[in-house]
């Protein structure tokens, strides 16, 4: 314990007078702070009779893509075995191998000032083993499937569950949410596969698994197998064809159109639009077992959503787009962009009147839902006047609060089945009847 | 000339590239490493410890932002491991030596246009304080549209080229974990057996 504790605060006590140092030749980097932070978060522990130093990972924030800072590649997890030599305390005292010294004199060739022995123990300790284990394993899968955007769809997808104008089955629906959430897990798996370059040159993707070494892409491209498979397999088998084969359709869809055209053309963005609008088409099959015409409305609101969301978002990240070849309307056709941003927004407001027409909703949903609807419209008008960053950050940060409330307040105006058998409703009537029939 | 001397006074442009480019395409370790012998590439200043028998990942290239491997040579390695481990080598290299020069060419010719720009607007590159001026996401805007058109077929190459080197080591990754996974197989077989 004593012998631990000695060693971590001879290495702390070393450590900020390299960073010092590094700062006054740093510019415009906040790495002090950064650096000091990174540190408190070290702790020792015992792990197997080794006595390793740990770092506690940094939770996975929500993409920020606006983050205006210049983000440092900090290992969120680091785990080195104490060397019982430290090699900053001992540079030259070592018996110096021909490798050693060579290191030494190319480390003082280099532009990094201050004494090579420091520069080098630094970088040193950035290099990780490519080593899985166990223990980090459910973080790297969760952070290759994107596992808050799968929640995000497969929320999507129960919303469309849940507005089918049929009695709801419990079981259905945790089938066809299962089957979404791992269809949806092995389509980003292989989106990061095919994208391991391009997300390296970009600062909103740099720190993703593949991109960090942290699994190999063998292990990517099973993990995704052994998702979609079982997947597609129970929306097939346990709820049925119809949404297995869209779920199939999608992860097509996504990994083989959406991912390869986003470096072709600008219409990766409608295509992108399609992808997000199927889930919900999913719960709707999977509740009724086809496509009817609120399936597609609802697929219709969540395409329209995607384009304030999107346009919004990439507007701010134009550079790393330019840069990494990713053809988007934001650089390429910028006002394009704000029109179709708006264009949807209206659209927004249009489909939600159509519901109450094709008889999901009640008439109090256009009412309820027409102030965000409004309220995102106008800032999808500003956006479009201003096109600033301003803008686009505030019609972002709507548009993610804008989805979850406008399928809140349509499910609360849901029309029950109830009233529709009372107004004699052909639908609703014929599920009550067919009801009362098969029921012993 | 003044033009391009004031760039490389003022933004420190990419004269260092050039050198840069020239000691990291080798990165990865030399193909003719004896096998057991310690590990070492060119340029990159870092040895991994003797006894790891696994590749290692550096930090991101400063120039390429690509993680460079220092991959792990086996004493026994089968000639399919070596097909492996040589592809992995030359992708890495492409790719390396692909975002480097794209990646300086990208801010080469950004400090082209803001100087440029800032001209044209009477402006010096760096105002009364000694901060470097900066054009707007605005104006910057006409920049990554022509500089995107530009580069676009040297982009479609190379997506072409990631996609085969892509799926060729990952194929190969598996075919070597199969062969692994048989080996492994037979011994236990054979140890059973005795």
């Amino acid at each position: 314990g004593l012998f631990v504790w000695h060693l971590k605060n001879t290495g702390i006590r070393q450590i900020p007078c390299q960073f010092v140092h590094l700062c006054r030749v740093a510019n415009d980097r906040l790495i002090t702070f950064q650096y000091f932070n990174f540190l408190k978060r070290m702790y020792v522990t015992q792990y197997n009779k080794d006595l390793s130093q740990r770092a506690k990972p940094k939770s996975d924030s929500v993409a920020s893509p606006f983050r205006e800072l210049q983000q440092l590649d900090q290992e969120k997890k680091v785990i080195h075995k104490i060397r019982p030599i430290s090699p900053v305390h001992q540079p030259l005292s070592e018996t110096s191998s021909r490798n050693e010294l060579r290191e030494i004199k190319s480390a003082a060739e280099t532009e990094d000032s201050g004494p090579p022995v420091r520069a080098e123990s630094k970088e040193d300790r950035q290099w990780k083993e490519m080593k899985l284990r166990l223990d980090d394993l459910p973080g790297i899968l969760a952070r290759l499937s994107k596992i808050k955007l799968t929640a995000l769809v497969v929320s999507t997808a129960s919303a469309g569950f849940a507005m089918a104008p049929v009695p709801f089955d419990l079981t259905c629906f945790l089938l066809a949410s299962l089957g979404t959430g791992l269809a949806s897990c092995a389509a980003n798996s292989i989106n990061q596969f095919f994208e391991v370059p391009f997300d390296s040159n970009m600062n909103r993707t740099k720190n993703r698994p593949l991109v960090r070494g942290q699994i190999s892409p063998l292990l990517a491209v099973c993990f995704a197998a052994s998702c979609g498979v079982p997947g597609i397999a129970l929306l097939t088998l346990g709820v049925n064809p119809l949404t297995g084969a869209l779920g199939a359709f999608n992860i097509f869809l996504y990994t083989c159109c959406y991912t390869p055209m986003k470096r072709m053309s600008i219409a990766n963005t409608w295509v992108g639009a399609v992808v997000g609008a199927i889930p919900p088409v999913m719960g709707w099959t999977a509740a009724t077992g086809s496509l009817d015409a609120g399936a597609l409305l609802l697929g219709g609101i969540l395409y329209s959503w995607q384009f304030p969301h999107f346009n919004a978002l990439s507007w701010g990240l134009r550079e790393d787009y330019s840069r990494g070849g990713y053809c988007m309307m934001s650089v390429t056709h910028p006002g394009l962009c704000r029109r179709v941003a708006l264009r949807h927004c209206l659209a927004l407001i249009g489909l939600s009147t159509v519901a109450p027409v094709l008889d999901i909703t009640t008439w109090t949903f256009p009412v309820i839902s027409l102030p965000i609807n409004l309220y995102i419209s106008y800032l999808g008008f500003r956006f479009y006047r201003d096109a600033d960053r301003s803008s686009s950050r505030k019609l972002f940060f709507c548009s993610l609060w804008h989805l979850p409330m406008l399928l809140l307040v349509m499910f609360t105006c849901k029309k029950s089945l109830l009233e529709k058998e009372d107004k004699g409703d052909l639908l609703g009537g014929n599920h009550g009847r067919a009801m009362e029939i098969t029921l012993p | 000339m003044a033009a391009t001397r004031a760039l490389r006074a003022g933004g420190g442009g990419c004269c260092c590239c050039h050198r840069r480019l020239l000691s990291s395409s080798s990165a990865g370790g030399s193909p003719t490493a004896e096998r057991g012998e310690r590990r070492e590439s060119a340029g990159l200043g870092f040895s991994p410890p003797a006894h790891s028998r696994n590749d290692w990942i550096g930090p991101p290239d400063k120039h390429s932002n690509l993680r460079p491997v220092i991959f792990y040579v086996p004493p026994k390695e089968s000639p399919l491991e070596r097909r492996l481990r040589e592809a992995r080598q030359e992708a890495q290299a492409c790719d390396q030596h692909f975002w480097a020069r794209h990646n300086c060419a990208f801010r080469q010719e950004k400090e082209e246009f803001i100087y440029s720009r800032l001209k044209a607007k009477g402006l010096e590159m760096r105002d009364e304080t000694g901060q470097k001026a900066t054009l707007n996401a605005e104006e910057m805007a006409d920049f990554y549209k022509d500089f995107l058109s530009k580069n676009f077929r040297k982009h479609m190459q190379y997506n072409r080229d990631w996609y085969k080197r892509n799926f060729t080591i990952t194929f190969l990754m598996g075919q070597v974990a199969l062969a692994r996974a048989l080996r492994w197989l037979r011994w236990k077989k054979k140890n059973v057996g005795n």
